[in-house]
């Protein structure tokens, strides 16, 4: 005859960390969001130890195999002066990830500068930053950059700063209009009425509440900028050769070899490609879990 | 008695809109006693809610205070700079909102939200902030406080979010606290819960509470005076037994008569006040009741009624036909 002993749960379940559960949950719920997250930190990994993974130097000629097609020497092939293309491809994952971090967090930054000062204030500092951002908007992006950049010569500060104001201005709409519908909040005023002071209430009432779409705005604007910087490169204006970009070796080796060495032209291209996809989805993923308000809502 | 915590002189407000000026509140002055309930009764657009925020300073960028003066504790509060009137707001003056939907954040934890008003303005480590958060929450009745600082508000329902918004207001053990209809959106069950802890925990404090409300009912059980509003302007103020024994203003008659009552005779309709409330951007002349009065005459058209004592403690706007 057996017995049925309720034996208590022993001390209750194994805690995770958040982060690892907060993983686990993007994988569960978000699990193409996962693997763009995954592809990110793979290039993020590639970037920061580009010098270290890279099988061979980055302007390392090599007559004896030129344009050669891939094989286990060379994984992605060589170029028309027998340069690894692997090698130059990650150094160019490298410089990618710099300019498109940095571009894009000033991006970020000034987008909400500009959007929440203009969003909360509200009245004619409101209307004046906003006509600015409109005349700022009626000029196309690239005619801008290639101006600017002729006049004080290619590199990568030069198109970080571009790059950011550009994307900045323009983003500060769209946390304007965020501020604006959470300033209107009843929890705007109850701050008040707690008395904290606005710059409190804008850290921590109303940055909050925008930061889904700011996060959404910064990853957009990683892969913008990437893509941007590759367009630079590809009509000359980018970083000097021969340092490798992803664009600068789409439009000049990957193009001009189009037919003898096709991977010349694909490496870069579908870098480019999977890498600004997976940014943007990760972010999208990012957004729906980090907002307390979609949680559970799934 | 001493002088009143807070007495409200002579207090216009208008705000600029479209359709131009428009006089919210009117020559209204109200005063609170220390320890008192004062409740401030009218319907949508009567200036109640207006008066409340008005004493704060939260009026909006279009709303400005026309006239009139606000004395807290002898400090006149429309004359107050930013930074003095940020620190009264929240430690000595506290609000309560209408909606408990929406007046807390959220984004942020309930924890982080109720010890907000201590970190701001008590000299308190962020940490005995947060755990004397967790005592407040237990004290308005929220079972397990301490696990649910942790919570936000989406896990609680309207009735624990307004517990919440009391913590909060309690924070600061306040002189004064602001209810703006702090039931409106609760069910009617939970609203007395509520009520009765707001006047428990006031009482405790020994701090006045002006409660906003449109029911009568609510002013019957909790407030000690009454002042109700009307088009704007203060029409008839008593204490609250009083109110409902001897109204001397048409509009508080009408208003009493049209609550539902036990001891009513069923299958009576029950009694309402005809018309439309007044539009605040185009108010008559005369009273502002007096299209709807049912004992209006020309001189009521024309003339607007003042404030006038009836008996000790019991104003009414009115020019006094007998009718009562």
């Amino acid at each position: 005859m057996s017995e049925v002993i309720y034996t208590p749960p022993a001390a209750g379940p194994t805690q995770r960390s958040p982060i690892v559960a907060f993983n686990l949950r993007m994988f569960r719920e978000k699990p193409l969001g996962a693997i763009g997250g995954v592809i990110f930190f793979v290039f993020l990994f590639c970037g920061v130890f580009a010098d270290v993974l890279a099988p061979y130097g980055v302007n390392e000629t090599d007559m004896f195999h030129r344009l050669e097609s891939p094989s286990l020497d060379f994984p992605m092939g060589t170029d028309h002066l027998g340069r690894d293309v692997l090698s130059r491809i990650l150094i160019g994952a490298q410089l990618s990830m710099i300019v498109g971090f940095l571009a894009a967090g000033l991006a970020t930054v000034i987008s909400i500068v500009l959007g929440i000062v203009s969003g909360y204030v509200g009245g004619k500092t409101d209307m004046l930053i906003q006509r600015f951002v409109d005349a700022w908007m009626t000029f196309p992006d690239l005619v801008l950059l290639i101006v600017v950049i002729s006049i004080v010569g290619p590199g990568i500060p030069q198109i970080v700063i571009i790059l950011g104001l550009l994307y900045g201005i323009a983003g500060s709409r769209i946390v304007r209009g965020a501020v604006v519908s959470v300033r209107e909040n009843m929890y705007t005023h109850a701050a008040q009425s707690m008395g904290a002071r606005t710059l409190y209430i804008l850290w921590h009432h109303i940055l909050p509440n925008v930061m889904p779409v700011v996060i959404v705005l910064f990853t957009t604007r990683v892969g913008a900028v990437i893509l941007a910087e590759a367009g630079l490169s590809f009509l000359g204006l980018g970083i000097p050769p021969p340092t490798p970009t992803w664009g600068s070796m789409l439009s000049g080796t990957g193009r001009t070899y189009m037919y003898l060495g096709p991977w010349l032209a694909l490496a870069p291209g579908l870098c480019l490609t999977i890498v600004v996809y997976a940014i943007n989805v990760y972010g999208d993923a990012l957004r729906d879990l980090l907002d307390p308000r979609m949680r559970g809502s799934r | 008695m001493g002088s009143p915590l807070l007495d409200i002189e002579h207090l216009s407000v208008t705000f600029r809109t479209d359709r131009g000026e428009v006089r919210a509140v009117d020559d209204v002055s109200l005063h609170v006693n220390e320890g008192e309930t004062l409740a401030v009764v009218g319907e949508s657009g009567s200036g109640k809610s207006v008066t409340a925020l008005s004493i704060l300073g939260l009026i909006g960028d279009n709303g400005s205070i026309t006239n009139g003066r606000i004395l807290f504790d002898g400090a006149d509060l429309t004359r107050l700079g930013k930074a003095d009137l940020r620190a009264i707001r929240g430690d000595r003056i506290a609000m309560i909102f209408q909606e408990p939907m929406s007046s807390l954040n959220p984004v942020l934890t309930i924890g982080k939200q109720v010890a907000e008003p201590m970190w701001l303005h008590r000299d308190m480590t962020w940490d005995d902030a947060y755990q004397r958060a967790g005592e407040l929450l237990a004290r308005v009745s929220i079972p397990d406080a301490a696990q649910r600082l942790n919570d936000y508000p989406h896990h609680f329902s309207g009735g624990m979010r307004q517990r919440v918004m009391i913590a909060m207001a309690l924070a600061c053990e306040p002189q004064l606290i602001i209810a703006d209809e702090p039931t409106t959106a609760l069910d009617v069950t939970v609203q007395a819960q509520i009520l009765s802890l707001l006047k428990n925990l006031t009482r405790e404090l020994n701090s006045s509470l002006i409660l906003i409300t449109h029911d009568l009912g609510v002013v019957a059980r909790y407030a000690d005076r009454v002042a109700v509003m009307y088009g704007g302007r203060v029409i008839e103020t008593t204490t609250a037994r009083n109110l409902y024994a001897n109204p001397r203003h048409p509009y508080t008659e009408g208003l009493i008569a049209s609550v539902p009552s036990l001891d009513g005779n069923p299958g009576e309709p029950l009694m309402t006040i005809a018309g439309q409330p007044p539009d605040l951007a185009n108010l008559p002349p005369g009273c502002a009741f007096a299209p709807r009065c049912r004992y209006a005459q020309e001189r009521c058209l024309e003339a607007q009624p003042s404030l006038e004592a009836v008996s000790e403690g019991h104003l009414r706007a009115c020019f006094g036909y007998d009718h009562v």
